[in-house]
């Protein structure tokens, strides 16, 4: 049942919030045990809030277009009077005093939050095994991670725990879970989403948006959460786009590129490495699948992509050692004391942050360097420039793009956990749009050679998800 | 001033760092109040606290406000971006300042003395402030202290850092130069300026460099200074400090220093190798701020007279030099001032009864009662004297000069009595009349004192002294 009829027919009064909120909660009962995607079910809550949005309903209320509807929640969006832990020890225990503003519209269209998604420790990871709190497990196949860093919510949605989650994408930590756990997931524009309330990693790249079974859903979910925020400076100041109104009308006539340099493969010495061939072939039978729809499909060539990885592991580690430098024992969270304030900071950052957070902290420290800041940030700023302008060429021949979401299916727990280099090139793909503040999403299309799911990944330029989603939906539909 | 060297043989090279809060309602990049005084962590909310998740939104009110200040000091307005500053410290919420950096709102520009010279200003660019620091036990130390306090109201207040050129020369142009410019931003409303609530904070550089060579000293930074007295004190200790080492044989070496009132000396906090790396980035959850031409415009336009144009106008009015109105523009008389001059008093007058009888304000004195006044004394009704007294009951109850004159029984006298009076001392002490007649200068000043005083004794003071002299003079003459 889609997440518009569920809500369609709760707003009717033809079904109770709360038999939908315990059918989940009954479901994360009987699994979560073997998947670990919350941090935080909320069992009693989510029950209370149901129970308030049916007497609405029966007082003739009508509480919005996702009434009734389970969503989970990132641990890193904070709610109000609730643990968000960011899946750190450092912020056990924190409770922020304010809602995220997509919690906040989440409210407002009737939805009920269900819990608290684990993630890789302040988004920072691939495949939710650096959550202080344990990893997530793949529900296709437990002996598989899930993706990151958004793994939590990912799985929740592939579980069947809640049909709709948000999560935050700062390299790929939304479209590359999805992609691995056979899920819809969309990273909107930089700026169509309020990033109020999300803690942050890479503020210049973090966007957050919706995981869905379906895209139909993720449209709707993207439409309650987008629209202009005036407590983000960065938020676009244009209402949330009209998706679902689109949806049905297909790709004809569309001019649709896929990114040589993203498809790997022996005849592409131009390509980034490690593409899996049954990812290829399913990105070339998704293009074909599109052509089939009437969209003129060529090669697409985005140069200085390569060379995004490279950069994103500068900009996001700078930008994310000073956002996570107030974690310091002093205001919030984990304290452990010292002599001096200094050692204070010391022993809580020492014992509070992991070893992938405490990684990246000091690259991007180093990267900001007095001597190095040119050498490091500043050329990666550049890289950055390329890209964007790298796109904006290619736009001008292309409606949208496509590549693989990731460049493998999922693969096994503990795998890469000793090999970082190994874990950043399965965002190798998806950092691109992140560096341009496009908008890109993963969709679902056939399996690999294991059997587990295989993510496309459209791309389209700013502020178009509308061309995004019509694509996403025909692919859908294609899927094998 | 500066043609007077405080050590001989050697120039003293300053130049000030001047943080002052902005007065607008609310904070930098927040709507928690900018407010001095609260109850400790009552004006906060999730971004002056820099709850993670928290986002900055720039304060409007603060960008005008420092566009003024730019305005004021003509400076460049240009289009500017946001950094990030990055240290730790407790009373720095997000341990990170959001400053400006490479692109300040406010370029080069320059601010004029009451004397008319020139201090050049390098930029003046818009930061929040930190929060407040209180270490409890071991005499407020932070070293020696049990525990610390920390108080938010103040984090996120915004604060204008306006940079100057090393262009002064003493202590005296550096207080000159701070007074001044705390009059233009009290004059334009960006700030109280006041430095005992720590409003306006000056930082100081100071270098030395032996009288006639070109190249500037190696400089320290001074900070903690918290009035105008200890900036001259700070810099003058700082100076002496600086050439002893020197002429002593050693180096200066580049330091920040801290200020002590109590000992009056500069004691080193960290040396250039332990100075912080910043490591200044630009903001990326800020916009770059690009203020139009048509908004520079109306902030312009909507721009107080300031100082020095005060102090013009006054001059232009009084036919002095502009540096003769500074007292009058400082007491902020300057109004009073130019209209009494208006109404027909004389200037000179004016400015005399400014600068010496009305040091405690204007009270109840407005300009039209100010000028009659005036007028009564330089027509001879009154004596400066009675003038004196009758303005200070112009200050305390207003009302109309002549009523209270009278009141006092400052009847002008007639001129023939005066006369009168002048014939009997005349007849009455004929040695004098001689030594008045046939004596020297200095004879003849002493015997007219002597007259002045007899006429002045029967007349109980009422009458003017000025026209008894005139009329010694003419009885001399005739005689």
């Amino acid at each position: 049942m889609s997440v518009r009829s569920t809500a369609a027919a709760v707003r009717a009064g033809e079904r109770s919030a709360l038999s939908v909120v315990e059918e989940h909660l009954a479901a994360i009962d009987a699994h979560e045990d073997e998947i670990h995607a919350f941090n935080l079910v909320l069992a009693d809550e989510s029950l209370a809030r149901a129970e308030e949005l049916d007497r609405r309903i029966a007082d003739g209320g009508d509480p919005g277009p996702l009434a009734g509807v389970p969503v989970a929640l990132k641990d890193n969006l904070c709610t109000r009077g609730i643990d968000t832990t960011c899946g750190s020890r450092i912020l056990e225990g924190w409770r922020p005093p304010y809602d995220a503003t997509a919690v906040e519209r989440l409210a407002e269209a009737g939805a009920v939050v269900i819990g608290k998604t684990n993630c890789d420790e302040f988004a920072m990871g691939s495949s939710t095994e650096n959550s202080a709190f344990g990893p997530t497990l793949n529900p296709l196949d437990t002996s598989r991670v899930p993706g990151g860093s958004s793994g939590g919510s990912a799985a929740a949605v592939a579980a069947g725990f809640a049909p709709l989650a948000l999560g935050s994408d700062t390299g790929g930590s939304i479209r590359q879970p999805a992609a691995l756990c056979g899920t819809v997931g969309v990273k909107p524009t930089y700026g169509r989403v309020s990033r109020y309330g999300l803690v942050a990693f890479g503020s210049s790249l973090d966007q957050i948006g919706p995981f869905a079974a379906t895209v139909e859903d993720a449209a709707l979910l993207l439409e309650v959460i987008g629209g202009h925020d005036p407590r983000d400076s960065t938020s676009i100041p244009e209402a949330s786009p009209d998706l679902l109104g689109v949806l049905g009308q297909g790709v004809e006539g569309l001019r649709i590129g896929i990114i040589t340099e993203l498809m790997g493969g022996p005849d592409r010495a131009a390509s980034v490495e490690g593409i899996a061939d049954d990812v290829r072939a399913r990105v070339e039978q998704a293009a074909e699948a599109l052509a089939t729809a009437g969209a003129t499909v060529e090669h697409a060539s985005v140069p200085s992509t390569i060379y995004g990885l490279s950069a994103y592991y500068l900009i996001a580690p700078a930008e994310a050692s000073s956002n996570l430098a107030r974690f310091d024992g002093v205001r919030f969270g984990l304290r452990v004391d010292g002599d001096t304030a200094p050692e204070m900071n010391t022993a809580t950052r020492t014992a509070g942050f992991g070893d992938e957070v405490k990684r990246r902290i000091m690259l991007g420290t180093y990267a900001l360097s007095a001597g190095y800041y040119d050498a490091y940030y500043g050329r990666s700023q550049k890289v950055r420039t390329l890209i964007q302008r790298d796109f904006a060429r290619a736009y001008e021949t292309f409606d949208l793009l496509l590549s693989p979401t990731a460049p493998t299916t999922a693969f096994p727990v503990g795998e890469r956990t000793d090999d970082p280099m190994m874990m950043y090139l399965a965002d190798v793909c998806t950092i691109p749009s992140n560096l341009a503040g496009h908008p890109s999403m993963s969709v679902p299309f056939g399996t690999g050679d294991d059997g587990l799911p295989v993510g496309v990944q459209v791309l389209a330029p700013a502020l178009d998800e509308a061309t995004m989603f019509r694509a996403a939906a025909v692919l859908e539909g294609a899927a094998p | 001033m500066s043609d007077q060297a405080l050590i001989p043989g050697w120039e003293v090279v300053i130049g000030l760092e001047v943080h002052a809060e902005l007065a607008t309602v609310t904070k930098m990049f927040s709507s928690a109040l900018n407010r001095f005084g609260g109850e400790p962590n009552t004006n906060i909310d999730p971004v002056s606290l820099g709850l993670p998740g928290s986002l900055p939104v720039l304060n409007e009110k603060a960008v005008e406000l420092a566009i003024r200040v730019g305005l004021a000091l003509e400076c460049v307005i240009q289009p500017s971006v946001f950094s990030r500053k990055n240290y730790f410290y407790p009373d720095m919420p997000k341990d990170f300042q959001i400053s400006q950096y490479d692109l300040p709102i406010n370029g080069v520009g320059s601010l004029e003395l009451p004397d008319g010279r020139r201090i050049g200003i390098e930029r003046a660019h818009l930061e929040e402030d930190t929060g407040k620091s209180t270490h409890v036990g071991g005499g407020g130390r932070i070293h020696e202290a049990g525990h610390s306090l920390i108080d938010y109201n103040r984090a996120g207040v915004p604060l204008i850092e306006i940079v100057s050129a090393p262009d002064m020369r003493c202590a005296e142009d550096a207080r000159a130069y701070v007074s001044e410019l705390r009059a233009i931003l009290v004059a334009i409303g960006a700030s109280d300026g006041k430095m005992e609530e720590g409003s306006m904070r000056v930082d100081c550089n100071v270098s030395v460099r032996r009288e006639g060579t070109a190249g500037l000293g190696t400089r320290c930074e001074v900070k903690n200074i918290n009035s105008l007295r200890s900036l001259g004190r700070a810099i003058e200790y700082e100076a002496r400090r600086q050439v002893d080492l020197i002429e002593s044989g050693d180096k200066v070496e580049q330091q920040t220093r801290h200020w002590n009132e109590d000992d009056g000396r500069t004691h080193k906090l960290r040396s250039k190798e332990e100075a912080y790396d910043y490591r200044y980035f630009p903001e990326p959850d800020l916009v770059p701020v690009e203020p139009s031409d048509e908004w520079i415009a109306e902030i312009r336009a909507a721009l107080p007279m300031l100082p020095r144009e005060r102090r013009r106008r006054l001059a232009d009015a009084a036919g002095v030099e502009p540096s003769d109105t500074a007292l009058t523009v400082e007491r902020g008389m300057d109004d009073l001032a130019v209209d009494a001059i208006a109404a027909g008093a004389d200037a000179a007058r004016v400015l005399v009864h400014i600068a010496n009888n009305l040091a405690d304000g204007v009270g109840k004195l407005t300009a039209a009662p100010f000028a009659a006044l005036v007028a009564m004394e330089t027509g001879g009704d009154l004596t400066a004297t009675q003038a004196k007294s009758v303005l200070a009951d112009l200050v305390a109850s207003g009302g109309d000069p002549a009523t209270h004159a009278s009141t006092h029984g400052f009847e002008a006298m007639d001129t023939s009595e005066l006369e009168a009076l002048v014939d009997r001392f005349i007849a009455e002490h004929p040695d004098d009349w001689a030594g008045f007649v046939g004596g020297d200068d200095k004879e003849r000043k002493k015997k007219a004192g002597f007259f002045v005083g007899q006429v002045m004794k029967a007349t109980r003071g009422q009458a003017d002294g000025r026209i008894v002299n005139e009329l010694l003079a003419r009885r001399s003459a005739e005689a």
